[in-house]
C-alpha cells in the first residue's frame, strides 16, 4: 500500500518538551518532527509515558513546548493559548459542562465565538443528529450514559468546525463492545467531516483499524510513522514490532544489501531473503522479525528445526510454540478448519518454513 | 476473619454519646424554656409568659443592636466572601511553589492568633486612625469583621475548588472562551455552592463575635452579643433568655436557608 503525502495540516517541527529544572529535568518529548495531513486520521500510539498526550497537549495549546515550533497550515501556533487555536479537544474524561444540557454543551463552542443565534441553533441541531443525539438534547450530561456522553463529547468538539479534531484516548472508559461500536462512528465521524483527526491511543488493536496512518511513540520520541500496514508488516526497530501484534524474533547474519533487501542466513545456516528496515546501517549481525502467521510448520526439513513445545488453541487459529534447535523460540499461527487437529503434537519434531518475504531487518 | 471495627458497638458508647448531647444541648433547652416565664428570675419558674419577649421587642437598644450587627455582618460577610474567592482561586489555580503552604497559613491567620491579641492589636492600630483622621464610624468594626471572617470564607470555596474537574476550564478554553468568559460561565456557577457556604458562615461567624468587636467598637456601636454581655454585667432577666431565643432561631433560619440554597444549586 502505497503511502501518498498530501497538504500537512500540522507540522510539528524539532519540538523538546522539559519538565523540571536542573538535574530532575526530565524530557517528555525529545525532538519530535512528524507532519500530519489534511483530512486523515492520524494516530499517536504507545506506552503510557511515552510522550503522546504530552504532543497533544502542546497542539492544543495546553502547554507551550520548550523548544521547537508547531504550525496550523503553516502558521506557528506553539504561542497562541488555546482559545485561539482553531483546534479541538475531545478528552478522555468528556469534561462536560455538568451544569448545562446536551445542546447547551455543543454550542458553547459556537457561542464563544460569537456565532448568530439562529446560526447556533441549525449547527446544534445538525450536530445531535450527526451523533444521533436528537432526542436527549434538553438532558444534563448527568442524565445520560457514558456511551452518550462520548458523542456528547465528539459533538461539542466538531460543532465550531476545528481545522485539527484532537482526539486523548476518548474510548478508554467504554466497555468492549461499545468501545468496537465507537471506532467504526468515530471512522464514519472523520469521513463524513473531512476534518484532520489526531487520536491518541495506547490499544494497538485501535490504532491498527482506525487509522490512516501512525506514529509509534517511546520515551519521548517517535520511532516509526507509517501505514497501518507498514507498522505492522514492516516495523523499523525491534519496540514497535514488539508493541504490536506477536512476533519473532531470529538473529542472522547480514551476507548481502542491495535494492531494499538483504541476503540473511539464519543460524540454522539457511539463507533468505528480507527486506530491510529503513534507516538500517549495514552491519554483520541483526535481527530479524517474522510474523507468526507468515511462517508455516512442516513435517519435514524448513528453513529452521525444533521441537513443538506447546500447542494453544484460540478459534480461529492456533499458536504453536517451537523451541528452535538454535536455542531460539518461534511461534507459528496456524488458521483452523475444522478437521480435528492441527496437525501437530507436542514433542514433534518439525522444521518451519519462513515465507517468501515474510521476513524484516531490523534497524537496532 | 475479624468482624470490622463498629464503634457503636464498643462498651460505654451510649452513655458517652447521651452524655455530649446533654452537655451540648440541656443549656440552651433551660434557656429557651426560661425565655417564657413570668417571674423575673432566670432558675426559678413562675409561670408561662410572652413579656419578656414584649419588653425586649420594646427596647429600642436591643432593636437598634440587632440592626448593627446585621448591617456589619452583611457587609463583612460580602466582602470577605470576594476577597476569600480570590484567594482560593489563587492558591488553587496554581502549580506548587516554596511559599504556598506559608500563604494558606496568613490567610487563615484568624483562625490561629489567639482573638485576644488581634482585638488588642487592631485597638492600638484603630485608635491611631481615629486621631489622625477623625473618623469614628461603623468601617472599624466592618474592616475588623471582614479580616477575621475571610478563612471561613475561605475553606468551603477552597474544598469546593479541589474537588472541581481542572480538564472542565480547560474545555471552556479549548472552545474559546477567554480566561474570564471560563471564569463567568464555568468556574463560578460551579462554584456557587462554595461561595453560598463561604458567606452564610461568614456572617454567622460575624454576627456572633465578641471579644474583638469590645475592643474596636466605639460608644454607641453596640452589636447584640457586646449589648447582651453588657446586661448580663447590670444583673440578669429573662429579657436575655427571650433575645438569646430568638438570636438562635434567627441563626438556625439562616443556616437551613443557605443550606437548601446550595443543595439546590447542587
Amino acid at each position: 500500500m502505497p503511502d501518498q503525502p498530501g497538504k500537512s495540516a500540522i507540522e510539528v517541527r524539532g519540538v523538546r518538551k522539559v519538565f523540571g529544572t536542573g538535574d530532575a529535568q526530565v524530557a517528555a518529548l525529545d525532538t519530535v518532527s512528524v507532519s500530519i495531513r489534511e483530512n486523515e486520521f492520524f494516530t499517536l500510539l504507545g506506552p503510557s509515558g511515552c510522550g503522546k498526550t504530552t504532543l497533544l497537549r502542546l497542539i492544543a495549546g495546553f502547554d507551550f513546548p520548550s523548544e521547537g515550533e508547531i504550525l496550523l497550515h503553516g502558521h506557528d501556533i506553539a504561542p497562541l493559548p488555546p482559545f485561539k487555536r482553531p483546534v479541538n479537544t475531545v478528552f478522555q474524561s468528556y469534561a462536560l459542562f455538568p451544569h448545562m444540557t446536551v445542546a447547551e454543551n455543543i454550542g458553547f463552542g459556537l457561542e464563544m465565538l460569537g456565532k448568530p443565534k439562529t446560526e447556533i441553533k441549525a449547527r446544534v441541531a445538525e450536530m445531535l443528529k450527526l451523533v444521533k443525539m436528537e432526542a436527549l438534547s434538553a438532558r444534563r450530561t448527568s442524565q445520560i450514559s457514558g456511551g452518550q456522553q462520548q458523542r456528547v463529547a465528539l459533538a461539542r468538539a466538531l460543532a465550531p468546525q476545528p481545522k485539527v479534531l484532537l482526539l486523548d484516548e476518548p474510548l478508554s472508559a467504554l466497555d468492549y463492545k461499545l468501545r468496537k461500536e465507537m471506532q467504526i462512528e468515530l471512522k464514519r465521524l472523520q469521513h463524513q467531516t473531512g476534518i484532520t483527526f489526531i487520536f491518541v491511543t495506547h490499544d494497538q488493536e485501535e490504532a491498527l483499524t482506525m487509522s490512516d496512518r501512525i506514529a509509534v511513540m517511546s520515551a519521548g520520541k517517535i520511532l516509526q510513522v507509517g501505514t497501518p500496514w507498514d507498522i505492522y508488516d514492516r516495523p523499523a526497530e525491534r519496540f514497535v514490532a514488539d508493541f504490536i501484534g506477536e512476533t519473532n524474533f531470529l538473529t542472522a547474519a547480514i551476507t548481502g544489501i542491495g535494492n531494499g533487501k538483504a541476503r540473511a542466513t539464519l543460524k540454522s545456516g539457511v539463507t533468505i531473503d528480507a527486506t530491510v528496515a529503513e534507516g538500517f546501517q549495514p552491519k554483520a549481525n541483526a535481527t530479524l522479525v517474522v510474523r507468526p502467521e507468515h511462517a508455516k510448520l512442516t513435517g519435514g526439513k524448513g528453513d529452521l528445526s525444533g521441537t513443538v513445545e506447546n500447542i494453544v488453541y484460540f478459534g480461529t487459529d492456533t499458536h504453536i510454540h517451537v523451541q528452535l534447535d538454535s536455542g531460539e523460540a518461534f511461534t507459528v499461527r496456524q488458521q483452523n478448519t475444522r478437521s480435528a487437529g492441527c496437525g501437530f503434537e507436542r514433542g514433534d519434531k518439525v522444521g518451519v518454513s519462513i515465507g517468501n518475504d515474510a521476513a524484516q531487518v531490523l534497524r537496532d | 476473619m475479624a468482624r470490622s471495627f463498629a464503634i457503636k458497638h464498643q462498651p460505654g458508647f451510649t452513655a458517652i454519646a447521651a452524655t455530649c448531647f446533654v452537655v451540648l444541648y440541656l443549656p440552651i433547652v433551660i434557656l429557651v424554656v426560661y425565655a417564657f416565664n413570668a417571674a423575673t428570675s432566670t432558675s426559678e419558674w413562675g409561670g408561662f409568659s410572652l413579656k419578656w419577649f414584649q419588653s425586649a421587642w420594646q427596647n429600642t437598644q436591643v432593636i437598634d443592636a440587632t440592626l448593627r450587627s446585621f448591617q456589619i455582618g452583611a457587609i463583612a460577610a460580602t466582602l470577605a466572601t470576594i476577597a476569600a474567592t480570590m484567594a482560593a482561586l489563587a492558591t488553587t489555580r496554581t502549580a506548587a511553589y516554596p511559599g504556598l503552604t506559608f500563604k494558606y497559613a496568613a490567610i487563615n491567620q484568624p483562625l490561629m492568633v489567639p482573638e485576644i491579641v488581634t482585638g488588642v492589636a487592631l485597638l492600638i492600630f484603630f485608635s491611631r486612625i481615629k486621631i489622625f483622621t477623625g473618623y469614628s464610624g461603623l468601617g472599624y468594626l466592618i474592616a475588623a469583621h471582614t479580616a477575621f471572617c475571610i478563612p471561613f470564607a475561605y475553606l468551603p470555596i477552597r474544598a469546593r475548588l479541589e474537588n472541581m474537574d481542572l480538564t472542565l476550564e480547560r474545555a471552556a478554553a479549548d472552545l474559546y472562551a477567554t480566561p474570564w468568559r471560563t471564569f463567568r460561565r464555568i468556574t463560578l456557577p460551579l462554584l456557587w455552592p462554595g461561595i453560598l457556604a463561604g458567606l452564610m458562615l461568614a456572617f454567622v461567624i460575624s454576627l456572633d463575635d465578641v471579644v474583638i468587636t469590645e475592643f474596636v467598637k466605639s460608644g454607641g456601636q453596640d452589636t447584640l452579643p457586646t449589648y447582651m454581655l453588657g446586661q448580663i454585667r447590670r444583673g440578669i432577666t429573662p429579657e436575655i433568655n427571650a433575645i438569646s431565643t430568638v438570636f438562635l432561631l434567627l441563626s438556625v433560619a439562616i443556616v437551613t436557608l443557605f443550606f437548601f440554597i446550595s443543595r439546590k444549586r447542587d
